[in-house]
């Protein structure tokens, strides 16, 4: 066991007990988001600025006139989370270095659900990261538009039924398959790019922290559970995380400077997934045949992810 | 007070905000404000300015970084034309209602339809109703006070307010003026060090942009438009301030040989220098017509408007845009709203004119204003008119 892995162990004694997102908040039973938001929250510790796209996260933590938030905190528009957080970094850098405000490292953190990243955010958080603002962002994954209804999304899975692409009887749900966005910020040259899931909590909050040292761009895209929106019972919001890890279907990996690495430990073989299916209302609709062409897209975009892990160099490696 | 310089007055706005010591710059490339942002960058570059300048990928986020900076408590400066102020559209609102101070020099151009890059009014007036304190240049002069002024009233603790400097594009941007350029002392005296209300820092945790429901929201708007309202109490300060430090008299309506005239014509922008020339001309001829110049399009000077109007018989209020479907023009409409409840309000004309780069000479203003002489006796029924439209 490696000195890493001891250090894992020994995490949850080392975590801060303050509260940064606190109880009270209207989030629905079982939210894997607020419960993601909360450990983010812990491993990025009191000097940061967090940025706050329009969004369920915004709604229930922040209704005038009370908040959630005992960071800074600021919520302008759905698309622009990225834009904003780049003008909070340079805000905090250029009054940093006239003396306006304590010479003190504050990190500015932009967060956002699948819909403001993944769609309407995509060209902000593009912009962001090609500039290389000191800012880590951080998108919480729910798979599709939940804060205005269960629409789809780019990220939503192929299959899922949601209320703008709805299984009926001639249509199977989502035809698309999910958007790779992590592939597309590795493809921006960032230093720092990882997947994670709240049900990994020690998991994620390394890789925050990671990120969070970065003097630099990083994103971390979180897998969010959303008992509303998948149609599960709200304790199996962690179940499902799990399942979506142990079959495969969201691998969590880091990629350092390029270097991809699976950071949890993954089952000998996959667990079919239809264990992580079954449990989801919003693809009870899916016959045996279906299931089968998730189950082959599943194993194919795993064998991507280990082909990369196994061959990729990471970037220092390859100067000429 | 150094010498009168010649300069192209985008660069000139871009000196001017230079002279403000800005803190952070958002701009994205749109013709023809661009002149103002790639000579800040020159600033910048060449180390006259020790600013931060975000190379946006759209004007969406040029306003959403210049929203977040402006929170962090920086001095925020950006520019636009046309589409990019659309583009900018859905943050505009949200920029006033977080009184965040962030200041936009807007080079005036037609929105596209067909796509036209040349100038009109009607990039503002779509934005008309966001919130924002709204002024207008008429030369490369204005333009270079204008900006200076506006930090010292957009960052005045009782307003608080995002504002707008309209130059219009090309006819102003791109044009050579000579112009008086403040020295950074004679700045720094008039304009003092940004002091925000709240800023985004841990030390002093605060929550922005919540969300406001019906039971709050109603409340919220009252505030935005009375902070407004009562920003014009500051502009008029601050005019009164530069006034006195740089010798330059700002007014919300500017007359121009209007006192006594029976009849006024009512302009705006760089129209106003054009208007000037063709009332010296009617005046050699006898025929006395003066001139209002608008320069506070938001808060609208309605008290201002009613005193400059008392006397007169016939107003003819110039647009350089349309309000399609509408009863007027939209300053037809403004002005026609502020003097109905006018005892003796003057009749009044509503010119649309200078679509999208059109040029309006002298003698088109010599035309409109022998037509609103002849509406003293003839009294046409009010309404607009789209002057000079060809094969009509």
């Amino acid at each position: 066991m490696s000195i890493m892995e001891n250090f894992d162990l020994y995490a949850p004694r080392l975590v801060d007990k303050e509260e940064y997102f606190s109880a009270g908040h209207r989030a629905c039973q079982g939210c894997g988001e607020a419960l993601a938001i909360r450990l983010m929250c812990k491993a990025l510790g009191k000097d940061t600025v967090i940025i706050n796209a329009t969004g369920c996260m915004e709604v229930v933590s922040a209704m005038y006139p009370t908040t959630a938030w005992k960071l800074p905190w600021i919520h302008v528009a759905f698309p622009n989370a990225a834009s904003v957080g780049s003008g909070v970094e340079a805000g905090l850098k250029v009054l940093r270095r006239k003396g306006r405000i304590a010479d003190r490292d504050i990190k500015t953190v932009s967060i956002g659900g699948d819909g403001g990243t993944v769609d309407i955010g995509l060209q902000a958080l593009s912009g962001a990261m090609e500039r290389g603002h000191d800012l880590l962002y951080v998108c919480f994954d729910n798979e599709a538009y939940m804060n205005t209804g269960i629409q789809r999304s780019g990220a939503t899975p192929f299959g899922a039924s949601t209320t703008t692409e709805p299984a009926g009887l001639d249509s199977s749900g989502k035809k698309a398959w999910k958007k790779n966005v992590p592939e597309i910020i590795v493809a921006h040259n960032v230093p720092y790019v990882a997947t994670a899931c709240h049900s990994y909590p020690l998991d994620f909050m390394n890789k925050v922290k990671k990120a969070r040292k970065i003097k630099g761009p990083s994103y971390i895209h979180c897998l969010s559970v959303c008992p509303t929106g998948w149609r599960l019972s709200p304790e199996l919001s962690i179940k499902a995380g799990r399942l979506a890890v142990e079959t495969g279907v969201f691998p969590l990996y880091e990629v350092v400077d390029g270097k991809y690495k699976i950071t949890v430990e993954m089952p000998e073989k996959l667990r079919p997934v239809e264990d992580y299916i079954k449990i989801q209302g919003r693809f009870r609709h899916l016959s045996a045949d279906e299931i089968k062409i998730i189950q082959e897209k599943v194993v194919q975009e795993y064998n991507k992810l280990l082909d990369k892990v196994n061959n990729l160099h990471s970037w220092p490696d390859l100067k000429g | 007070m150094t010498k009168r310089t010649g300069m192209e007055i985008a660069f000139a706005a871009a000196e001017a905000a230079a002279l403000c010591r800005i803190d952070v710059i958002a701009a994205y490339p749109i013709t023809p404000n661009t002149h103002i942002p790639e000579h800040l960058s020159d600033i910048v570059a060449d180390g006259r300015l020790d600013a931060e300048f975000i190379c946006v990928e759209s004007e969406h986020s040029a306003l959403s970084a210049c929203c977040g900076a402006s929170a962090t408590g920086a001095r925020v400066f950006t520019a636009t034309s046309s589409q990019g102020l659309l583009f900018m559209g859905e943050v505009m609102p949200i920029v006033s209602a977080m009184r965040l101070p962030v200041v936009m020099a807007l080079g005036n151009r037609a929105l596209s339809g067909p796509i036209n890059i040349w100038n009109d009014h009607s990039d503002i007036m779509s934005q008309r109703d966001m919130g924002w304190i709204s002024i207008f240049a008429s030369n490369g002069q204005e333009v270079v006070d204008m900006v200076i002024q506006s930090f010292k009233i957009a960052e005045h603790r009782d307003v608080m307010l995002p504002l707008n400097i309209n130059l219009d594009g090309f006819q102003l941007t791109h044009v050579v003026e000579p112009m008086l350029f403040p020295d950074q002392e004679e700045v720094d005296r008039f304009l003092p060090e940004y002091k925000p209300y709240a800023t985004l820092h841990p030390d002093h945790a605060v929550s922005m942009g919540t969300l406001g429901l019906p039971e709050i929201f109603t409340e919220v708007m009252k505030a935005k438009d009375e902070a407004l309202i009562n920003s014009k109490r500051v502009i008029l300060e601050v005019w009164k301030e530069w006034e006195e430090q740089f010798g330059r008299k700002y007014e919300p309506i500017d007359a121009y040989r209007a006192e006594g005239a029976k009849v006024l014509l009512l302009t705006m922008g760089s129209m106003d220098e054009t208007a000037e020339a063709a009332i010296d001309e009617l005046h050699k001829n006898k025929i006395s017509v003066g001139l209002l110049k608008l320069k506070l399009w938001r808060p609208f000077p309605v008290e201002e408007l009613r005193r400059a109007v008392k006397d007169a018989k016939v107003l003819a209020v110039m647009d350089r845009a349309v309000s399609f479907g509408g009863a007027s023009g939209p300053v037809g409409a403004e002005v026609r709203s502020a003097l109905y409840d006018e005892p003796d309000r003057p009749l009044i004309l509503n010119e649309i004119i200078g679509l999208g780069g059109r040029d309006m000479t002298v003698g088109d203003f010599v035309q409109i204003a022998e037509k609103a002489v002849r509406a003293e006796r003839e009294k046409p029924r009010e309404g607009y008119e789209i002057y000079g439209v060809r094969g009509s």
